[in-house]
């Protein structure tokens, strides 16, 4: 199901947007920071994703993702999240843990994204669902790569986002002819 | 007796910056501007193929991504000697127009006006009347009584369901808000159509540069958009017509709305070109290059010092040698080792030594750059006044139709010196996104009739020579001048340092103590009420503050934030 993006001003701007959208974020220049980056890349390369669902690298972007956080039905966020647990603990968020999330800025981008939802609940085009699907981070030095704890986990992040899209109905398949993967 | 505010965070968006002032007699009489994360984006390019730089620099900051991009790529470019085809300098200055203006617009409407515009006051407006002042300023159709009762009955039954704490900044009454309650209305509709036009922009970034954010078609050498008039997969002139029309569409909303706006709203806070000025050596780049060398440009740049506007002396090609022997960066006041004075950023050293706030030794993370050994201010406001020095036809007549409604609604002449202010960067803003967009028409143009010709190349090949290679880049960004330099050898980054605008603007006093900016522009501000600084944020949001790329992120990063937290809560300032 599509719907063409209708604005305040009436001007078309021929947007379709899919009714999810899994949102990785994250500095890919700041080790585990990056780690939600890597999800969707992952995701991306290794999975046949229908065309309800988009899959989008938003980076640390905050403002720029305006447009494609409008008028989801379900925005899963993919994160480094700290929570004061050990490195590589899995976290998922929902319903009323999100806001909290949001507002404890455990990192610049979202600070940012909480922004970009703060406009969208003045213009009423505010995500139905959120969900943040996240790891805690082991390293955030200046490091192009993820730390070995948190790239041992990439899979059961994988894991939990395609158990949050079967909850909403989508069944996704992997690419590869046994359904299953290997990574190094 | 005197007081200290501390504001942190003071950017809404992107990285963390502590602002501390100290106020006496209601005004402020010392400041510190100081960039609270540190980040080694240099230390990751060393030893990378130079060809490769720009996909990282581009992630050094989420709302600049295609500049660092641009800098990136000019920057070795001009290491190379290497000439870029006409059609790639056309689509990357419509890329840099488009995203400038998209900037420029989220700048005003969404990350600023709030500091100007009280929301709730709007719910005592009288729509027709609005709509009356409205259209005696615009025939933007969009200003009727009928779409401001809309928009009136919207925050309404917003601010009635608890919702405005998503606005937490909220200075709604505040004794320094004086809009009447009808512009505060005519604002606030503007500000939900500017998150339409906003996007607009957006789209021919999104269109020429594949995707948002993070551009994927620069090269060095020029870009990978194939110009193929038969084939869909590649930029076709339906394509380029779509792209013509959402150019057409926003040149209206920023004509008749974004100018409108900021002339009214500047007209109702004539008190503001009083604050604010700070260091009035102005400093920016020229851009949109109209040859492969870059030394013809679109839009003027250069020097102006004290200002005063005949001192103005340009900066006229990619390889100027004024530019490129007049900057340096002191790390006396910085959390780095020093001891060498301020070094130019071939030879610049980022070496992290961090102590405490220390008023009067170290205190940021953020350099202090200066041009021949002087502070100098960039962003929009060096950026319009160096193009009007260098007798620029479109930034004179964009600037003189803001002056002319600024003195119609203010009811007196407005002189071009009372841009020198906290309320002038955002009336230059303004005005240059109206330069921008007519740039942009004009670039459209170019490439198509330079495509008329038969001229299809976009992409010269580079070779890397063994020896060593140094160059830089620079590009008049949305915040100002920014400049990449780098040294490679062998094909490799030997050295590479970023100087982005914010660094000019925020950083803290220099090799002679000399304050920044920020820092500067805040002295004499009147504060009404220190609990709620709203006087220091309207002159440091004027500047358009975004810090993630000015500073370079330490381990220290968890509890920087959670003090970041506590202090804002302590005063009050939340984000």
């Amino acid at each position: 199901m599509k719907e063409t993006a209708q604005t305040p001003t009436g001007l078309d701007t021929g947007a379709a947007q899919a009714p999810v959208l899994v949102l990785g974020l994250g500095n890919i220049l700041m080790q585990d920071e990056g780690v939600g980056v890597a999800v969707v890349e992952r995701l991306q390369q290794d999975y046949r994703i229908p065309d309800d669902i988009e899959l989008l690298d938003g980076g640390t972007s905050g403002m720029a993702l305006l447009d494609d956080l409008r008028r989801r039905e379900t925005l899963i966020v993919v994160d480094a999240v700290r929570t004061g647990q050990p490195a590589g603990t899995l976290v998922v968020l929902k319903g009323e843990q999100v806001p909290a999330f949001f507002l404890s800025k455990v990192s610049p981008h979202q600070l940012a994204l909480s922004d970009v939802l703060a406009v969208l609940t003045l213009t009423g085009e505010k995500p139905l669902e959120v969900i943040v699907i996240g790891v805690e981070p082991e390293s955030l030095k200046t490091h192009l790569g993820l730390s070995d704890i948190v790239n041992h986990q990439l899979q059961a992040l994988i894991t939990n986002v395609l158990n949050e899209l079967h909850v909403i109905g989508y069944e996704i398949e992997a690419k590869s002819e046994s359904g299953r993967i290997v990574h190094h | 007796m005197s007081e200290r505010i501390i504001v942190d965070p003071m950017t809404r968006i992107e990285g963390h910056l502590r602002v501390d002032c100290e106020v006496d007699d209601g005004k402020v009489t010392k400041a510190w501007s100081s960039g609270q994360m540190w980040r080694g984006i240099e230390l990751i390019l060393q030893g990378r193929d130079p060809r490769d730089a720009w996909i990282f620099t581009q992630r050094i900051c989420g709302v600049c991504t295609t500049v660092h991009a641009i800098a990136s790529v000019r920057a070795v470019e001009n290491a190379l000697n290497l000439e870029v085809p006409l059609n790639a300098q056309y689509i990357r200055n419509m890329l840099i127009t488009a995203h400038g203006i998209h900037d420029h617009i989220v700048h005003f409407y969404h990350l600023s006006a709030l500091d100007w515009v009280d929301i709730v006051s709007a719910l005592d407006a009288d729509p027709n009347k609005a709509s009356q002042i409205a259209q005696s300023l615009s025939d933007w159709p969009l200003n009727s009584a009928q779409h401001f009762k809309q928009i009136q009955d919207k925050l309404k039954s917003f601010i009635e369901s608890g919702q405005l704490g998503v606005f937490a900044s909220g200075y709604w009454g505040h004794p320094s808000m004086k809009l009447p309650p009808e512009i505060n209305l005519i604002a606030a509709a503007h500000y939900f159509q500017a998150l339409d036009y906003q996007r607009t922009a957006n789209k021919i970034v999104s269109i020429l540069g594949s995707k948002t954010p993070h551009i994927q078609n620069l090269a060095v050498g020029g870009v990978t958009n194939a110009i193929n008039m038969d084939s869909q997969s590649t930029l076709t002139l339906e394509r380029l017509y779509y792209i013509k029309s959402i150019i057409d569409e926003l040149g209206d909303f920023v004509n008749k709305v974004y100018m409108v706006d900021v002339a009214a709203i500047g007209a109702l806070y004539a008190d503001w070109t009083a604050y604010g000025a700070g260091v009035t050596h102005y400093l920016a780049v020229p851009d949109l290059p109209l040859d492969t060398k870059g030394t013809k440009f679109d839009l003027p740049g250069g020097y102006i010092k004290n200002a005063d506007l005949s001192t103005f002396k340009p900066i006229t090609s990619y390889q100027d040698a004024f530019f490129e022997g007049g900057v340096k960066e002191s790390v006396k006041h910085a959390w780095y080792q020093g001891g060498k004075g301020a070094l130019h950023p071939y030879d610049g050293e980022t070496i992290p030594e961090y102590t405490d706030f220390q008023d009067d030794d170290k205190y940021s993370w953020v350099k202090a750059p200066t041009f021949y050994d002087e502070r100098a201010q960039v962003g929009p406001l060096a950026n319009v006044l160096t193009m009007v020095a260098a007798g620029h036809e479109p930034t004179t007549r964009h600037l003189k139709t803001l002056l002319d409604m600024v003195g119609s609604v203010a009811g007196t002449t407005i002189p071009v010196e009372a841009l020198h202010s906290t309320i002038g960067r955002h009336a230059a803003r303004a005005v240059r996104t109206a330069v921008l967009h007519e740039s942009l028409t004009k670039q459209w143009q170019l490439l198509m009739e330079n495509i008329g010709k038969g001229d299809y190349s976009t992409f010269n090949q580079p070779v890397f020579p063994k020896e060593e290679i140094r160059g830089f880049g620079y590009h008049e960004a949305p915040r100002g001048v920014l400049s990449h330099w780098i040294v490679a050898r062998d094909g490799k980054i030997a050295n590479y340092q970023a100087v982005v605008p914010s660094t000019w603007n925020a950083g803290p006093r220099d090799e002679l103590d000399k304050p920044g900016p920020y820092e500067a522009s805040l002295l004499d501000n009147p504060i009404a009420d220190p609990e709620k600084p709203l006087e220091v944020l309207r002159t440091i949001h004027s500047f358009d503050p975004c810090l993630a790329c000015a500073v370079h992120m330490v381990d220290t990063r968890k509890t920087e934030i959670v003090r970041l937290q506590a202090v804002g809560a302590q005063c009050g300032v939340t984000f």
